[in-house]
């Protein structure tokens, strides 16, 4: 399990890429913009003053993908305060997650991150409410077949997506952070209970803790990790941000078993420092060692993981790539459902057309 | 080395192999396609363009038959943009004209080092006319006359305008017409290259026309915004021009502009910059002789010689 070493010396000695020659900017462009990384990239070598050695072919690429990411961010921070105008008569805070709340943290990640949709947490008392504000102030329910409404009402974590008429901007709104009918149960009060107020505003994010083990459910439990090293690179960015504060790496551990997450918090450290040598503590590590699968498990997700990180396109392609993708994908409707639950799902998206898919899987 | 000294046994297995480098204008593609109405349409209308050994490309292109059924019934072309398909599988006959979008496709959206407008563009004595208006209004039409009476070809479908120099960056690629302007030119222009008409494509019939190598030649000479034109093709009509009021031609142009957003202040500025510097005309014909002989009049606007 390794990374493509062009895209390991991009994120993780960016300034070494002064000396790479043209045919290898050519590839790491190629695969950084497949794996979602460009803007990241670029924000990296912005970051360390090494924007102006990049020979100006590779140069545009990396510009334009900060351009896209910067402009995707804007309509964000607009969208933030649409939504919390339209709920403000909710008169309890919102709580942003993820990017949104990367943003208004002002975290380093933010910079060079893509990504469009808005994701909220509401206590599942008030859904239907917020679900009721947000219908009224312009969102409407996206055109999704009788079946996804069912589904998502019954067996999701979240509300059928909501997308807002005039802007075309998405917004999830979760009840709790992992589907219901699934293996870990993080409950969503004690989330909300060390939730941090965000200064002169109405808005709330999840405690560090909360943040990375979020972050970690979503790669490890609640996905099938088509943006592996997307999800990985958030990772690495909480841990070493949140790093820096006393007694995180404890705090993190313990809120890991209160959460019901501790699972994927062990697969996030694991293969954040090995990937991307994120600074886990020693005794970290040991101690989260407690909470990994057996011997076999781990060997098979090592190699599940070292397939999903890696730019498809690079290397030889094969069978593997495809067993790989397809197991992942499999591995997250397992850990999503109970297996019999799992059947009709699965039956049933056998059954409905192609095009009438959605994001469901 | 330009593309027609491959030869075309080479340029045909290249193609079909590991592909090659073409550049047009600040970009390089790299295309890799073994279906021979590719290689026909680059045989015929990139043979004046130079192709890379090796390097940088920035876009890599692939032009596929799909792996199912529309390999062997009703063949169909599945087009590639850097590993992923952009839209859905076309016809295999529209092999050519569905390269040329997937190049469109491809500078609109990986690219935003330029503000680029809808429409096409030529040039003489240093300064270009952009010709812009929605689909249909007959700009390729007019750009194609004016090209085969002597105006050098900077583009026919993105005009890519520099924010910071305000200058113009040549693409030189093929024109494509459509529909009734296929068999108009053909006649206006005989001594032009045109391909066979491509039927029931999304915007009707289309055919191309081949760059003059002259434009081809000078593909890295940019050029300085002369005239901002939003022109009409009206049947039957005389040619009519109107100078526009530079707001309206600001409002005009700005409605229609794909990566104007993405570029924040710095397009806003850019755009404003063009409008200050170019005369802005409405301009309906029917007539080429008519169209072309009012483009040979054009004064050159009169601030721009110091901007």
């Amino acid at each position: 399990m390794q990374l493509d070493p062009l895209i390991e010396r991009a994120l993780v000695h960016p300034e070494s890429l002064a000396q790479l020659n043209i045919s290898q900017w050519d590839r790491l462009i190629a695969s950084a913009r497949r794996l979602g990384l460009l803007a990241r990239i670029q924000a990296l070598l912005a970051e360390r003053g090494s924007l102006e050695a990049v020979p100006p072919q590779p140069r545009l690429h990396l510009d334009s993908a900060r351009l896209v990411a910067d402009n995707e961010q804007r309509i964000m921070r607009w969208e933030i305060g649409r939504i919390g105008r339209a709920l403000s008569d909710l008169s309890k805070p919102v709580i942003f997650l993820k990017g949104a709340a990367y943003l208004l943290a002002g975290l380093p990640l933010a910079r060079g991150r893509i990504s469009s949709d808005i994701d909220i947490l509401v206590d599942k008392a008030d859904l239907a409410a917020v679900e009721r504000l947000l219908l009224e102030h312009g969102w409407e329910h996206l055109k999704i077949d009788e079946y996804d409404q069912y589904y998502y009402r019954a067996w999701s974590h979240e509300l059928p997506p909501l997308r807002h008429r005039e802007r075309y901007t998405t917004i999830d709104v979760h009840h709790t952070i992992l589907p219901p009918t699934g293996r870990c149960h993080p409950d969503p009060k004690k989330l909300l209970a060390e939730a941090v107020a965000l200064e002169g505003s109405n808005y709330k994010i999840l405690a560090p803790a909360d943040m990375v083990l979020h972050s970690a459910a979503h790669a490890f439990q609640d996905g099938d990790l088509v943006h592996g090293l997307r999800d990985l690179v958030d990772l690495d960015d909480l841990l070493r941000y949140h790093a820096a504060e006393t007694d995180f790496w404890d705090r993190l551990l313990r809120r890991g078993v209160e959460l019901d997450l501790a699972r994927p918090l062990y697969y996030a450290l694991r293969y954040s420092r090995s990937l991307l040598h994120t600074p886990v503590p020693r005794d970290v590590m040991e101690e989260a060692e407690r909470f990994a699968p057996v011997k076999l498990a781990c060997l098979i997700m090592d190699r599940l993981v070292g397939h999903a990180v890696n730019d498809r396109l690079s290397g030889a392609p094969g069978l593997l790539k495809t067993v790989a993708a397809w197991t992942l994908y499999m591995r997250q409707h397992w850990l999503r459902m109970p297996p019999w639950l799992l059947a009709c799902h699965l039956l049933h998206q056998m059954w409905r057309p192609q095009k009438l898919r959605t994001r469901l899987g | 080395m330009k593309v027609c000294q491959l030869g075309a046994a080479e340029l045909y297995r290249s193609l079909r192999n590991s592909g090659i480098r073409i550049r047009t204008g600040p970009f390089v593609c790299h295309l890799q396609s073994p279906l021979p109405a590719v290689a026909e349409g680059v045989e015929t209308f990139y043979q004046d363009f130079t192709c890379e050994p090796e390097g940088f490309a920035d876009f890599y292109l692939q032009l596929v038959r799909p792996r199912n059924v529309h390999r062997f019934w009703r063949p169909q072309v599945t087009c590639y943009l850097n590993g992923d398909s952009p839209f859905s599988p076309l016809p295999s006959d529209q092999a050519f004209a569905a390269f040329e979008s997937l190049l469109n496709w491809s500078i609109y959206k990986t690219t935003y080092s330029y503000l680029i407008i809808h429409g096409a563009c030529v040039e003489r004595n240093g300064y270009a006319a952009i010709l812009t208006a929605p689909p249909g209004s007959g700009k390729s039409t007019l750009c194609a006359a004016l090209v085969s009476r002597g105006w050098r070809l900077l583009t026919d479908e993105l005009t890519l305008l520099a924010p910071e120099s305000g200058s113009i960056s040549p693409l030189a690629r093929p024109i494509s017409l459509k529909n009734d302007a296929i068999d108009v030119l053909r006649e206006y222009a005989p001594r032009e290259t045109f391909g066979a008409k491509i039927y029931h494509t999304v915007k009707g019939t289309i055919a191309h026309m081949r760059p003059p190598a002259e434009s081809v030649r000078r593909m890295h000479d940019c050029a300085v915004p002369g005239w901002l034109i939003f022109p009409k093709y009206v049947a039957k009509a005389p040619t009519k021009t109107a100078l526009l009021p530079k707001g309206q031609a600001f409002m005009r142009l700005s409605s229609g502009l794909v990566n104007y957003a993405v570029l924040g202040a710095r397009g806003f500025e850019a755009l404003t910059r063009l409008i200050d510097r170019a005369n802005c005309f409405s301009f309906s014909y029917s007539d080429l002789d008519d169209a072309v002989a009012w483009f040979d009049e054009l004064e050159p606007p009169r601030q721009s010689a110091a901007g």
